[in-house]
Formats: structure tokens, C-alpha cells, sequence
């Protein structure tokens, strides 16, 4: 545990002297990133049918990277890659790599730790019929943290961290499920912020939410990338526009185009690119 | 002239159909009636035959329920160890079918290969219709000698017998229920856990057996009212004595087995005792009823 930790300082100290220099040298700032999940020729089958092809994507840590693409183009399917969620489906193969801090995630056996680490937040939210503290609380639970006041600290520190401990500090021990869908998702958020993990993988979170509770998780996904990294899905091109550094646009289960997001929604090198951020198809 | 001929025409076609319809939908309610009637014929019969000792004759009712003696010949009806014989047994029968049920419920639904499920949930439907007396030879051509080895008993025929046939004949209620129950959960609760870093088992015991629970309880009651009123397997390995248990190695008599086995020559009052035994057993069905029709309405909400 302390040597994680004290690593995990050393390469935040490292990060600062890289970001020191930088800042003599302005145009390269984004490349000096850390590289945080690597990806390389990474191929996907459902049983026969080949469902990712060739994936090859750098995602650089505490950035927010959408993944954008018609339906059926892989994107759910590669995000869900990155925390081996695929593996709880019948006849999903894959080769190629996926490097987190890189460890290969595929060829660690540790699928409990790499999910501790990755997180996830669903399409729809899917808060356990529970209270909203015994959700937020159930992760640290499960790891064997019983001490009351150690969880109240991190049930506490994890709605914060999600924006939503104001509207539900009264009413934590009430059944999650009576809040509204939008405060459920950042629930779910919190949830998934209570196991402290380095990423946080998004699966269309706003994708059952109305237009206002969207905006407020928008806000909360910005303000998040300071503290994770995170891969987003989303069917809205303006949310992938307003939200994201980098973005991967996806079709037919190979990545089209990978750029910064400015780049991506102005100047995309692809034609097929274009076509879908300005609407032409999909 | 010719459109009016051609509508009364019609109109008689239609009318033939719509008697057709009219008996047809009597026929259905008086298929529906007719088990509603048996039920209340039953009642009605069990209860006017067992009730007229305690009304008419001037029985005791108090002593018929906490009565320690049953001796017809001498006018002695008290079936309280009978009663006590028939909790014992249900309750012995919950403690391992309960536990070994759920466990093959979870197995099915959530661990085993589809293949693997495809083998195990046909043999426990089979278990389900297996009839009873065969249950009862079973367990006295194998648990009862079995027992009789083990412990050193003079005989095998014991309460311990009864609840280990009764533990395996109210699985596959218990199973199938339960499976059902278990794969209705949404499978978004086990990604939302799954997803955090919590293993499979863990997922099972604290998010999807927790979000069956109404499910999974009416799986125990239905169990429970398959134990409490069976008869021909227990008659074959209870020993029939005629005592209150005080060990798992006691011979003993449910209230079931009280009936079966002297309704064949009781006249007179005895015979209405046995009825009466009869409403003690029904009102535990009614109860059972009653909590698992609370059950379902709280799983509803």
C-alpha cells in the first residue's frame, strides 16, 4: 500500500518538473502528458463475429477522451475492454494489448484490482436497492474498510467529489432509488469514486438524463479531470466538443480518426470524420 | 333490394356467432366456478365434521390442541404431540433444504455454464414429480436403515428420517423458485457491482440475493407448505408414535400422518376428531398462505 502510494507521489513530482519545463516550451505541453492507458492492435470477436479492428489508442492521463461513432460501432465494446467487463460475456475473444501504467491488463489475472482501479459509470444509472450511503460505502465495504468513521469520511469525501452531497446530506440512509435519475447518476459517480480510482470509464452517462441534470454532470466530469482520467461514450457530439481533450471517433469497430478534440470537430483529417461531426450521416 | 337481403342474411350468421360466444364464455366461467366450489365444499365439509365435537358434543377445544394423550378408545383426543411433531419436522426440514436449495437456486442462475444448467434444472423439475410414496420407500429402504446403523437405534423411523425426506422433496420448490426469482434481477445491479471491483461471490451475497429477497422468500414459504402437509413419505419413515419428541431420534406422528392412518376405521367421534386434526393442518396452510400473499405484496412494492 505505502509503496504505491509513495510511487504514485514520485510520479506526481515527476509530472511537475515535466510540466515546469513545459511551460519554457508552450506549443508541446499536451504531448508531456503521462501516457496512462495504451492500447495497441487491439482486436475483439463475439464468438465468429469480429466486432474491434486494429485499436490502437494512447490516453493520456487526467484528460477526459470522448470516444464518439454511430451505434454498433465498438465504442461501448472498447470501453468496456479497459476494465475486462467484456469477460463476463460467452465467447468474447481478444488479442492485442492494453497497457494501464503499464501492466498489460490482460495478462494480469487480477480483474479485481484492475476494477478497483477503473471504474465505471453505466448508461443508465444503476444504483443497488439500498440507501444512498450503503451504495457509496458498498465498494469500501467489500475491501474489508468497517471502521464507521473511515466511511463516513470516504461516503462524505465521494459525494463532494461528485457535486452531489448538498442535495442529499439529509437523507442518506433513504433508499437511493427515490432520487431523481440525474441525481442517481451522480450517485453512481460517488459510487465509483469511493474506490479512489486512477480512471474513470464513462459509458453514455447522460444518456437517460434530461438536458439540466446533463449539464450539471458535465460539470462535474470537467472538474473531475483534475483528479482522474477519463474515457467517455457518447452519442452527442456537442458534449463530446464541450467535455473532452482528446477524441477517438469510431465506425464499424476501427478507429477512424484520434486528435485533439479541437482538431477533430474542425480540421479532421478524415473525410468519414467530417461526414459524421457535421451530421451528414449517422 | 338485393343489399337488403344480403344484410339479413349476415345478420343471421352473426347471430349464430354471437350465441356460440355466449356459451362458450359459460363454459369457461363454469370451469373456473367449479374449483372455487371444490374448495369451499372441502372447507365447508372439513370444518362442519370438525367442529361438531367441540360445538355439539362438549369436547374441550383447549384440550384437543395442548392434549398430550390420544386414545380414541378412551376418549382421549389431544393431538399436541402431533402438532409439535409436524413444527419439528418443517422447521428440521427448512434448516437443510432451505440452505441446500438456495445454494443449487444461486449455482444455477448465476455460476454454472449454460450447459452444465441445462443438465442440473431438468433433474430437479424431475424430483418434482416423482410421487411421494416413492420418496417414502426410499427413505426406508435407505435413511432409515442408514440411521438405524449410524446412531445404534432399535429404529431408524424417526423425526430425523422426516426431515430428511421432507428436506429433499421440498427442493425442487424451493430450487425453481428461487432460480426464478434470482434470474429476474437486473443484470445492471451485478455490473454496477461486478464493476467496482467486487468478486462474483461477493456480488451474489450482497446485491443479488438482497435485491431477490421477496423472491427468494416465496420460495421458503411455498417449501414450507409442501413439508407441513405431506403425508404418504412420512407415514413410510416416521415411526408413528405416539409421543412428544424430545430428540431428532424419537419416533413421531405429524398431523398428516394421524389422519391418513385412522381415517380408514374411526367412526363417531373419533372420526370427527380426525377432521378436526384436519383444520389444525389447514388453518398452518392458511397462515402460510396469508404470509406469503404479505410476501408478494411487499416484493410488488
Amino acid at each position: 500500500m505505502s509503496t504505491a502510494v509513495m510511487e504514485r507521489s514520485e510520479s506526481l513530482v515527476m509530472e511537475e518538473n515535466q510540466t515546469v519545463k513545459v511551460q519554457s516550451q508552450m506549443e508541446i505541453k499536451r504531448e508531456e502528458k503521462a501516457s496512462k492507458i495504451t492500447v495497441k492492435d487491439l482486436n475483439l470477436f463475439y464468438g465468429e463475429k469480429q466486432a474491434l479492428y486494429g485499436v490502437s489508442l494512447n490516453i493520456r492521463e487526467k484528460e477526459v477522451t470522448a470516444l464518439i461513432g454511430p451505434s454498433g460501432c465498438g465504442k461501448s465494446t472498447f470501453l468496456r475492454t479497459l476494465n475486462r467487463m467484456n469477460d463476463l460475456i460467452d465467447g468474447v475473444k481478444i488479442t492485442g494489448d492494453i497497457m494501464i501504467d503499464r501492466e498489460n491488463v490482460y495478462k494480469n489475472n487480477d480483474v479485481i484490482k484492475l476494477r478497483t482501479k477503473v471504474g465505471m459509470v453505466f448508461q443508465k444509472p444503476n444504483l443497488f436497492p439500498m440507501s444512498i450511503y450503503d451504495n457509496v460505502a458498498y465498494g469500501p465495504r467489500m475491501q474489508g474498510i468497517k471502521n464507521k468513521k473511515e466511511l463516513n469520511q470516504i461516503v462524505e469525501e465521494s459525494l463532494k467529489g461528485a457535486a452531489i452531497w448538498d442535495e442529499v446530506k439529509d437523507r442518506l440512509k433513504s433508499s437511493a432509488l427515490g432520487l431523481s435519475g440525474g441525481q442517481q447518476q451522480r450517485v453512481c459517480i460517488a459510487r465509483a469514486i469511493a474506490m479512489k480510482p486512477d480512471v474513470i470509464l464513462m459509458d453514455e452517462p447522460t444518456s437517460a438524463l434530461d438536458p439540466i441534470s446533463t449539464l450539471k454532470v458535465e460539470e462535474l466530469i470537467t472538474n473531475m479531470k483534475k483528479d482522474y482520467t477519463i474515457v467517455i461514450v457518447t452519442h452527442n457530439m456537442q458534449q463530446a466538443a464541450r467535455i473532452s481533450d482528446k477524441t477517438a471517433f469510431f465506425l464499424n469497430g476501427e478507429v477512424v480518426e484520434f486528435d485533439d478534440t479541437d482538431t477533430i470537430f474542425s480540421t479532421p483529417s478524415d473525410q468519414r470524420t467530417e461526414d459524421y461531426v457535421t451530421g451528414r450521416f449517422g | 333490394m338485393s343489399i337488403q337481403t344480403n344484410s339479413v342474411e349476415i345478420g343471421k350468421a352473426n347471430k349464430r356467432k354471437y350465441f356460440l360466444e355466449k356459451v362458450s364464455s359459460r363454459v369457461f366461467l363454469i370451469c373456473a366456478l367449479l374449483s372455487v366450489i371444490s374448495l369451499l365444499l372441502i372447507i365447508g365439509f372439513v370444518f362442519y365434521k370438525g367442529s361438531h365435537p367441540f360445538l355439539v358434543e362438549g369436547y374441550s377445544f383447549i384440550d384437543f390442541i395442548f392434549g398430550t394423550d390420544w386414545v380414541p378408545s378412551e376418549d382421549k383426543f389431544g393431538i399436541f404431540p402431533m402438532i409439535v411433531a409436524s413444527i419439528f419436522a418443517t422447521i428440521g426440514a427448512l434448516i437443510i433444504g432451505v440452505p441446500v436449495g438456495l445454494f443449487t437456486a444461486i449455482f444455477l442462475a448465476e455460476i454454472a455454464s449454460k450447459r452444465l444448467a441445462k443438465i442440473i434444472s431438468p433433474a430437479i423439475q424431475l424430483l418434482a414429480g416423482i410421487p411421494s410414496v416413492l420418496y417414502g420407500v426410499f427413505g426406508l429402504a435407505i435413511i432409515v436403515p442408514f440411521l438405524q446403523n449410524t446412531f445404534g437405534l432399535a429404529k431408524g423411523q424417526s423425526l430425523l428420517a422426516v426431515i430428511l425426506v421432507l428436506a429433499i422433496m421440498m427442493l425442487p420448490t424451493i430450487v425453481t423458485v428461487a432460480e426464478t426469482a434470482i434470474r429476474a434481477v437486473p443484470n445492471t445491479y451485478r455490473e454496477g457491482s461486478l464493476a467496482l471491483g467486487v468478486s462474483q461471490i461477493g456480488t451474489i451475497f450482497k446485491v443479488v440475493v438482497p435485491a431477490a429477497k421477496s423472491g427468494i422468500m416465496t420460495a421458503i414459504v411455498l417449501g414450507l407448505g409442501r413439508a407441513i402437509g405431506e403425508t404418504m413419505a412420512v407415514i413410510l419413515v416416521a415411526g408413528n408414535s405416539l409421543i412428544v419428541p424430545t430428540s431428532l431420534t424419537d419416533s413421531v406422528r405429524p398431523l398428516t400422518t394421524n389422519i391418513a392412518l385412522e381415517m380408514g376405521y374411526a367412526a363417531g367421534t373419533h372420526q370427527e376428531m380426525l377432521f378436526a386434526t384436519g383444520i389444525v393442518l389447514f388453518s398452518f396452510i392458511l397462515i402460510l398462505n396469508f404470509v406469503l400473499a404479505k410476501i408478494s405484496a411487499k416484493g410488488g412494492n
